[in-house]
């Protein structure tokens, strides 16, 4: 390892934009042979467009990047490919019906007299995957191995297509457990070892800790910085991960609800679902507003669709108002009260072909079934209430959804829960991908919600914005809750308890 | 004991067809005394010879996740210009050379236009199955008998079976087995064939695999138009004429086949084997019927029918079995 500081790949202030977002601002990112780099941020961080940048499936805006000491534009993942730039993602892009062996070496496979010779393909097949330590039967189809497998399947063959000096994992680790972790990792060291250099994309904090040797954070499409991962604490890593950033709040008022006469509206005991989220508490209350802090990945929206029915838990029970649920569905949900503002609202929320107004409408129609035909007057008396209630600013009511701003499409969302006159109203980071005007709208908007009586979820990768709104934060670590602490408490004091203990 | 297990679960659905197989041979010979003869066996390739072939085309084609509905008009397209073309005095040779590459050809532009054009397998072949069956009504509306010496010949001897007395098939009998021999080394051995069932599980994958997606489906289409030319020939040397009326749904009794068999008409799973058996349990249905006398034959459909029905069951809780494992 004497050339153990060489560096590989070199990104110098790269940018890179999609109309409405800069995804990446000036983005410097080194990666030397032989090691492992965590690249580490939130939900639009910019991991994933350095990522697609870097192996050509996006071009960036400006900047410039160098492999191997020349200067190069990739044009293409193919290319990337052929010059050793290889990404592993989450999903496996294998056949699973396919064995092991064909998996790794179709394409390439050995013949004797024309025909495909099974013995030396299965045999070279195995010695591949031996060679990472990994000894399996391989003329078994990949569907009878367990992801982990799958993975290092995916791994063995984008060494074996081309010599391989710059190995990207997005996410390998996501949906395996710690035992299925570790065979990932074996495999990653040894590349490693063999001079390999390796960008490892996790949410896992303890991941990052036990395999990689430097972490760089992103955090909004900028870079925060590189750093030792031994030199740097886990608290540190959190603060800048999600920690006070910019001073883009201090000039809004401080305004929180007064918590009047409360009344219990969910209340959750041994709640959870195996592998989703470990069962916990949870009360919440009229007239509150009940923060979420912890990272990506920690259970915050696992515990949104839990509590919303879109998972089915399979441990623990949820009332409503002293009501036990069974079999909770969103269909319950809707019917008891509760209303959830999904994470992503472009795939799970908003419906861009059809108006403000039918957006709006939708969960309330749904409420009253499908046979109760609501008046159109009715439907343009509603939806003209909470355009104005939620200050929409949009030229007609019957304006496709499509075509109004992140924000609008989020107040909009917003608009078609509280239509349903809910009494707990979950929101998945409801200020994600929205400016910061809108934003502190929208914290002010789900204040004066719970100062009229609802009960509100308030989710947020930024820690500011959470202390900002809530009354209560629950903080989340690993799937599981792990501190309920008061409202005014300081940040610092929430960071350590989503780093836990070192 | 390990392996054996191994092999018993990767051939599941393949056994099970081979078992069924022998358990309504079994009965039949118990019923009818006369089905004990050998050559009842041996009448079930004679009989099934043009089936035969077209369902290892079409298992190719449900290998890869598609479907060919136009070889049954393909057959009476076949028969019939054959027929024609004979009686215009053209060397047989050369007439069966012409109708190969009509159905290689055919199958070309179906494949082409199922990829290129991203339509469905299942409308282009359709449309397939109207042009052909209407191309072969053009050509002449009744039937044609074919006089030619070498069909004839080709028509009427008989091969021996080695070691059994008075058993015997044709000579075109042989063209379905031979076509099943080469097709195993093709789906097993090659890396077409492995391309195939990759596109049949996750055409997405296939691609990202680096296969060449474009080429293995127009082929596998073009195979399947070849292979049902050729059981047009097959089938107009053993009735010694052509008809446009020929074959029909046939295609239905070679997509039974190939599902009876074992493989999965999602693509990915199955292989040409089953499919022999597929359509020998097609034929035994069939002759059972025959032996029997007083039902009708259309109890044969509905025995296919049921059959069909059981073996997409087995299939899709052997899914689920594998899916929970």
């Amino acid at each position: 390892m004497a050339n153990n500081n060489l560096e590989i790949l070199r990104m110098d202030n790269i940018s890179k934009s999609f109309p409405g977002v800069q995804a990446l601002e000036d983005v410097n990112f080194s990666l030397r042979m032989g090691e492992i780099h965590a690249l580490v941020g939130e939900n639009g961080a910019g991991k994933s467009t350095l990522i697609k940048v870097m192996t050509g499936v996006e071009r960036f805006d400006h900047g410039k990047m160098f492999y191997e000491g020349d200067e190069i534009r990739i044009k293409s993942p193919q290319h990337a490919q052929t010059i050793g730039i290889s990404t592993v993602y989450q999903e496996v892009n294998l056949c699973t019906n396919l064995s092991v062996a064909e998996n790794l070496l179709l394409g390439r496979e050995p013949r004797r007299l024309g025909l495909i010779d099974w013995r030396v393909m299965n045999q070279r097949a195995k010695d591949i995957m031996l060679e990472l330590d990994v000894d399996i039967d391989v003329s078994t189809p990949l569907s009878t191995f367990s992801t982990a497998i799958q993975q290092i399947t995916a791994i063995a063959r984008a060494l074996e297509i081309s010599s391989v000096r710059v190995l990207i994992l997005d996410e390998p680790t996501s949906s395996l457990d710690a035992h299925e972790s570790h065979l990932i990792f074996n495999v990653m060291r040894k590349l490693r070892d063999a001079g390999v250099g390796i960008i490892f994309i996790t949410h896992f904090l303890s991941q990052i800790y036990e395999v990689s040797d430097r972490i760089t954070v992103l955090r909004n499409g900028s870079l925060i910085g590189t750093y030792d991962t031994a030199s740097l604490s886990r608290f540190n890593l959190i603060e800048k991960m999600i920690g006070r950033s910019l001073a883009e709040y201090d000039d809004m008022e401080k305004t929180k609800v007064v918590p009047g006469e409360q009344k219990v509206v969910v209340k959750a005991r041994e709640f959870g679902k195996e592998g989703v989220l470990e069962p916990l508490d949870l009360e919440l209350n009229s007239s509150e507003v009940v923060g979420i802090a912890g990272l990506l990945g920690s259970g915050r929206t696992a515990l949104a669709e839990l509590l919303f029915g879109i998972d089915e838990p399979d441990s623990g029970t949820i009332m409503v108002e002293e009501k036990t649920i069974e079999k909770h569905s969103p269909y319950t949900s809707l019917i008891n009260g509760l209303a959830l503002c999904p994470e992503d609202r472009k795939s799970t929320g908003i419906l861009g072909e059809l108006t403000i107004r039918e957006n709006i409408i939708l969960a309330m129609q749904a409420r009253l079934g499908w046979f109760n035909y609501m008046s159109k007057s009715k439907q343009y008396e509603i939806a003209d209430k909470y355009i104005e209630l939620l200050q929409i600013s949009t030229p007609s009511v019957d304006q496709l959804v499509k075509n109004l701003s992140g924000g609008n499409q989020q107040k909009v969302i917003l608009a078609r829960w509280l239509a349903t006159n809910p009494k707990l109203l979950i929101l998945d980071e409801p200020t994600r991908g929205i400016d910061v005007g809108t934003k502190a709208e929208i914290q002010k908007l789900v204040i004066s919600l719970a100062d009229e009586g609802l009960s509100c979820v308030f989710i947020s990768s930024e820690l500011e914005e959470v202390i900002r709104t809530s009354n209560r934060i629950v903080v989340m670590r690993d799937l599981e809750k792990v501190a309920e602490l008061p409202g005014d408490i300081e940040e610092r004091k929430i960071m350590e308890a989503i780093a836990g203990s070192e | 004991m390990l392996k054996l297990k191994k092999f018993l679960f990767k051939n599941g659905p393949l056994l099970a067809t081979i078992a069924i197989f022998i358990v309504v041979y079994w009965i039949g010979g118990r019923l009818y005394p006369a089905m004990r003869n050998p050559q009842v066996f041996f009448n079930l390739f004679i009989n099934n010879s043009s089936l035969l072939i077209i369902s290892i085309g079409m298992t190719l084609v449900v290998l890869m996740g598609g479907i060919d509905l136009s070889v049954g008009g393909m057959i009476a397209l076949s028969s019939i210009a054959s027929a024609a073309l004979l009686q215009m005095g053209i060397n047989p040779i050369l007439v069966m050379l012409m109708i190969l590459i009509m159905g290689v050809f055919f199958g070309l532009i179906m494949g082409t236009i199922i990829h290129y054009l991203k339509v469905e397998a299942f409308v282009v072949t359709l449309m397939g199955m109207f042009f052909t069956r209407g191309m072969a009504y053009v050509i002449n509306s009744s039937s044609i008998t074919i006089k030619n010496d070498l069909y004839r010949f080709l028509a009427l001897t008989k091969i021996p079976i080695p070691f059994i007395q008075n058993a015997f098939i044709y000579i075109p009998t042989l063209v379905g087995i031979i076509l099943l021999v080469v097709i195993f080394l093709v789906t097993n051995f090659s890396f077409f064939g492995r391309t195939v069932y990759a596109i049949g599980n996750n055409e997405q994958s296939a691609l990202l695999m680096g296969m060449p997606i474009a080429r293995t489906k127009i082929l596998v289409y073009a195979i399947s138009g070849f292979c049902s030319a050729l059981a047009g020939i097959v089938f107009s040397i053993s009735l010694l004429s052509g008809f446009g009326g020929y074959a029909q749904s046939m295609e239905m009794d070679a997509i039974a086949s190939v599902v009876i068999g074992g493989t999965a008409l999602t693509g990915g799973v199955g292989n040409v084997f089953g499919t022999l058996f597929g359509v020998l349990i097609n034929g035994l249905i069939v002759s059972i019927l025959q032996f029997n006398g007083t039902l009708t034959s259309w109890w044969t459909r509905i025995g296919v029918g049921v059959l069909t029905l059981i073996f997409i069951g087995i299939q899709s809780l052997f899914y689920v079995k594998k899916r929970k494992a």
